[in-house]
């Protein structure tokens, strides 16, 4: 397959284009690319919210990377598919971030993050960085500073990077968002098929993985998620305003916008013997170079990257508003609607428009 | 709705760590699981971690904590390799400290290598937060 020309002359394989005059390469950026205490410390500081600067500095270098996300149920083998998927491509002499991400406790506030245990194969190799992040509170199966951890990576000059969600149920979908190429892990023997027809997770699927193919129920399992994909139409995944909708594939099929047929590979993440030509992994990472192609290729990257866009700019400015906003409002004022709202004196929409009209009125609908 | 708008205080980091070949983590996870009551973030790497593979997952995961659960009797050879490794690496400040089967003579040997603590059968759960939560502390400064 080669790049189509025709519309896109000047962009590469990694949708970048060309920058007219190469600016000089910030301090942090240098850190982060020499030195992996650096890179570490940077991250804690992303996710503590305390690196804007760093993160405006390093942002001209990112858009290198091909980013991956792995989703799917707990159980289904994500740590152990990521850990043979960065095996392979370091075999290819690429090098490979991971931002592992686990559940934080409502009730604690604090986390196991115990993505690694699988992932011991990786260690001592100074071509793959591994991070932990605990989801803090937020919903849709990452952390919040998801997004800006893979930048940091990306600017640190790693080729790959996967994200892994938490063990993700039915919603969790916001790894399309944020990953390039999304890849939804199954395996045998859970749930029936009612479940790969219901709305959510498979629809997000650029590539669905049956892993743990050597377990007998596996044809089923396939049989099912074929059929799922069989009825399903032709359609294009964008994201609109943070919200996933799709679009009837063109009627006029050119090669640009040929909508994507999601493929399903079968793997064995923890076949005992690695490059075996069965564990289905080399399949994978051949689909993930296809899917990659295809994006660039039909345009289908760069619409993608501007939705995202869209919906992150909505989050930040979402959430600096009502930052803005709380700070301009008492907490007892606060307090006092809600023990309103709870003996039902007033409704919770009643409320919000009650703290609308203390602030300024340039918040008001 | 605090949530979004205020910035929270800085999370406890810790690696819980098995180095060495004894093949028994239940001591390990209930640390685990009291330090992530106790509102900590945690990163748990499972059995037989060398303590190269130790210092290497403390330093992507920029912990302020590594504690290493030892019930081999193997402490006063692994220990003194993870500090190395530790010094080697620029970790300087990050804290470690111990806990297993640690015999009573092996203590101030230990400590004057630099392991903050050492936790014994019997040591209790308050205990152990507490100096977690106060060396973090020190190392978050």
């Amino acid at each position: 397959m080669s790049i189509s020309s025709s519309r896109e002359t000047s962009v590469d394989t990694q949708g970048n284009t060309p920058l007219p005059s190469v600016p000089p390469t910030p301090p942090i950026v240098e850190a982060i690319r020499a030195s992996r205490r650096d890179l570490a410390r940077l991250l804690s500081r992303i996710v503590e919210n305390q690196a804007g600067r760093e993160l405006a500095a390093l942002y001209p270098f990112t858009g290198h990377a091909h980013i991956v996300g792995v989703t799917g149920s707990p159980g289904t083998g994500k740590s152990s598919l990521v850990n043979a998927l960065a095996r392979h491509y370091r075999a290819q002499g690429q090098t490979v971030g991971i931002v592992a991400v686990d559940p934080t406790s409502p009730f604690s506030g604090g986390a196991i993050l115990g993505d690694r245990i699988r992932m011991r194969d990786l260690a001592g190799d100074s071509g793959v960085f591994i991070r932990s992040l605990a989801t803090r509170g937020a919903l849709g199966g990452l952390a919040a500073a998801t997004s800006d951890v893979v930048r940091a990576m990306d600017a640190a000059g790693f080729e790959i990077i996967f994200i892994e969600t938490v063990g993700a149920g039915q919603s969790e979908v916001d790894i399309a968002h944020t990953a390039h190429t999304t890849l939804v892990v199954e395996a045998p023997g859970l749930g029936d098929d009612v479940q790969a027809i219901k709305a959510g997770i498979l629809e997000i699927a650029d590539i669905l993985v049956v892993n743990k193919a050597d377990n007998p129920a596996v044809e089923n399992t396939v049989r099912g998620l074929r059929a799922m994909l069989d009825l399903g139409h032709r359609v294009e995944r964008i994201a609109h305003h943070g919200r996933l909708m799709s679009v009837q594939a063109s009627e006029e099929v050119q090669p640009e916008n040929l909508a994507w047929q999601t493929p399903i590979v079968q793997t064995i993440a923890t076949s005992s013997t690695p490059d075996a030509e069965n564990d289905g992994i080399g399949d994978l990472t051949k689909q993930i170079e296809v899917h990659r192609i295809y994006l660039h290729e039909s345009g289908t990257f760069a619409r993608r990257q501007r939705a995202s866009l869209d919906g992150e700019i909505a989050d930040r400015l979402r959430d600096a508003l009502l930052a803005r906003l709380l700070a301009q409002i008492s907490a007892d004022e606060v307090e006092s609607l809600i023990a309103r709202v709870a003996d039902r004196d007033l409704d919770p929409a009643s409320a919000v428009s009650a703290l609308l009209e203390k602030v300024d009125g340039s918040f008001q609908p | 709705m605090s949530k979004q708008a205020g910035t929270q205080e800085k999370k406890i980091r810790v690696l819980v760590a098995k180095p060495g070949l004894d093949g028994h983590d239940r001591g390990a996870k209930i640390i685990a699981r009291a330090l992530r009551d106790a509102g900590m973030e945690v990163i748990y790497t499972g059995l037989r971690q060398t303590p190269e593979m130790i210092v290497e997952a403390a330093l992507q995961e920029d912990v302020d904590v590594i504690g290493l659960s030892i019930l081999s009797g193997a402490h006063m050879a692994l220990t003194p390799r993870v500090i190395e490794l530790m010094k080697a690496n620029g970790l300087n400040d990050v804290k470690l400290i111990l806990g297993g089967i640690i015999p009573d003579e092996d203590i101030p040997s230990l400590e004057k290598m630099g392991v903050s603590g050492i936790f014994g059968p019997g040591a209790s759960m308050e205990n152990i937060v507490e100096h977690v939560r106060k060396v973090a502390g020190e190392h978050q400064q």
